[in-house]
């Protein structure tokens, strides 16, 4: 019988929003739902799955998960999935997962698709689309054949459900056969910024070449601070060496999907707008009225960055505290 | 020392696209295409690995419509690369027997100390290949690599992930790395590049000589869709201060997004 499986990735001891997104659609299937957390805590973690409709959880707790190794992964996520039986795998479009995930799809002979942006399910099968060309068209996915289906999606493309705290279900812990590795991770360096990724942000105050200097990113900080915002670049202004490239949204950046994208300075380069256009609401703010990002915005305003920011970072203070 | 580099060929960004008129596919009749632009990191970590180790030869591989991918690897043989491979397949083979087909060509043309890619095409930004590729060539891999170094048979590489945090991971022995961007600067061909990467080895390959089956693919694309109409810009009017209230108020009442 077919049934899903669905990844859950967490951080600081909950399950990213992703993950609850994920869960919640897997729900709306009908289809038999488990969940797979991996790392210390994963037990505990796995209670937050059983909230949101997973019956069993597979698990793995050891400390040699608590950093990513591609090949640790491989295995334990490829004993969890024969152990399930999961005809659909669901996980988030995230950096772990689109390194693991093709890996495992080539092992165990399925199909995968990343970057969705579309999943609903019909009679148990899963329906779904996805973004082709830097978003110049969206694509409909068959799967063939009738191997194991993995879906990456986007975040903030789902809804999430309601809990339901009385909820509980199975744990299997998964062990960990002995391996000789050929990767080994040597160190993990954390990066500075405590806020969400660009990738999974549901705000993104992104700046370009209008900011002038790199200083001039404080005024965009400022305003992200009041919106619990996460702050993006333009590639302009990444080749510049102003903020570094984990910031760059675009080609040769960051594909983001937030519910509001508010683009300042930033004239739209079709490499730039590649990345952004899947936002839900645009806002952008412009002194060149004929700067191709107004194309692609929902509210517009032609002014003087210097003076528009601070003055928006205040009404955005007034009415939100 | 034998590095492989396999690279893709898409449409250039700049390209304007349309849709068949079954919506099945896109219309490829007038576009431009180009490498992969995550390939050329690929190609270039090879050359300059060939700078320091000159008897290291450069292989470059790639899978599609033999005709015009092989523009593409002409590309890299121009940019220095020593010999290529095409596998001639049809048009949007999926990536799961893409990554076998370049899997079976590397295999048969020689052990592999070292396999470049980018770390996806910008085409359907799938990022399956590179993985599946090392899978089927049972050596390990790291993906969004944008520093790496090698000592001793070993390559130690950065990978960026979220958050701007990044991993220090060290891979032994022989290995697959995608290239992120800021791995280094890729060259441009030069005239007498142009000139030598005619004369240079070519092989062609086909899928049937590779056992590959097109049949056994697992995910196929359908039903196109250009983007919705999206409704006028609102522009909104006044001096500062009107702007930001009214922007605040449309994103509270309007869009409901706050």
């Amino acid at each position: 019988m077919s049934n899903v499986i669905v990844f859950c990735e967490h951080q600081n001891g909950n399950l990213k929003k992703g993950a609850l997104e994920l869960l919640s659609a897997a729900r709306g299937s009908g289809l038999p739902v488990s969940a797979l957390v991996i790392g210390p805590g994963a037990n505990e973690l796995a209670k937050q799955a059983f909230q949101f409709g997973a019956t069993k959880a597979f698990t793995c707790e050891s400390k040699d998960f608590a950093a990513y190794n591609s090949e640790l992964y491989a295995s334990v996520v490829e004993r969890a999935i024969k152990n399930s039986g999961a005809s659909i795998l669901l996980a988030s479009s995230s950096m772990l997962a689109r390194d693991l995930f093709p890996r495992l799809a080539a092992r165990v002979g399925g199909g995968l698709v990343s970057d969705c942006t579309e999943l609903a399910f019909a009679g148990g099968a899963p329906r779904v689309r996805k973004p082709l060309y830097s978003g110049k068209c969206t694509a409909g996915v068959e799967f063939k054949g009738s191997g194991l289906k993995i879906i990456l999606m986007r975040p903030n493309q789902l809804p999430v459900a309601n809990p339901d705290s009385g909820k509980t279900g199975e744990i299997v812990p998964l062990d960990v056969a002995p391996m000789d590795l050929k990767t080994l991770v040597k160190e993990v360096v954390r990066g500075a910024s405590e806020k969400l990724d660009l990738t999974e942000a549901n705000i993104i105050v992104s700046g370009g070449r209008g900011l002038k200097e790199k200083e001039n990113f404080k005024l965009l900080e400022e305003l992200a601070d009041v919106l619990g915002a996460t702050v993006g670049a333009s590639r302009a202004v990444v080749d510049s060496g102003w903020v570094p490239h984990g910031m760059q949204v675009g080609q040769t950046g960051k594909t983001v999907a937030p519910t509001l994208y508010i683009a300042v300075g930033i004239s739209g380069a079709i490499q730039h707008l590649a990345g952004m256009t899947g936002s839900k609401v645009i806002v952008a703010i412009n002194k060149d009225p004929e700067a191709p990002i107004f194309q692609k915005a929902t509210y517009g305003i032609v002014g003087d960055l210097f003076e528009v920011v601070p003055v928006l970072t205040k009404e955005f203070r007034k009415v939100l505290q | 020392m034998k590095i492989y580099v396999c690279i893709k060929q898409v449409p250039d960004t700049e390209t304007k696209l349309r849709l068949k008129p079954d919506n099945s596919g896109i219309d490829d009749s007038a576009i431009k295409w180009i490498m992969n632009p995550y390939d050329e990191y690929a190609v270039e970590e090879a050359l300059k690995i060939k700078t320091e180790i000159p008897a290291a030869v450069v292989t470059i591989v790639s899978v599609g419509p033999k005709k015009r991918v092989v523009d593409a690897i002409r590309t890299g043989l121009a940019m220095g690369a020593d010999e290529g491979i095409v596998v001639d397949a049809p048009e949007h083979l999926d990536s799961y027997l893409t990554a076998k087909a370049l899997a079976a060509a590397i295999k048969g043309d020689g052990a592999p100390d070292l396999v470049l890619t980018g770390k996806l095409a910008i085409d359907d930004n799938n990022a399956y290949v590179s993985q599946g590729v090392a899978e089927f060539l049972g050596v390990p891999h790291a993906t969004v690599i944008s520093k790496m170094s090698r000592e001793d048979g070993r390559i130690t590489v950065e990978r960026e992930v979220e958050g701007g945090s990044r991993e220090i991971i060290q891979l032994n022995g022989p290995c697959l790395i995608a290239a992120n961007k800021g791995l280094n600067t890729p060259r441009y061909a030069s005239l007498p590049g142009i000139m030598k990467a005619k004369k240079k080895p070519l092989k062609e390959l086909d899928l049937a000589g590779l056992g590959i089956n097109p049949a056994e693919t697992r995910v196929a694309y359908k039903e196109l869709q250009l983007p919705a109409e999206k409704p006028p810009t609102k522009m909104i009017s006044g001096d500062v201060g009107q702007q930001s209230s009214e922007l605040v108020r449309l994103l509270r009442e309007d869009a409901k997004v706050l």
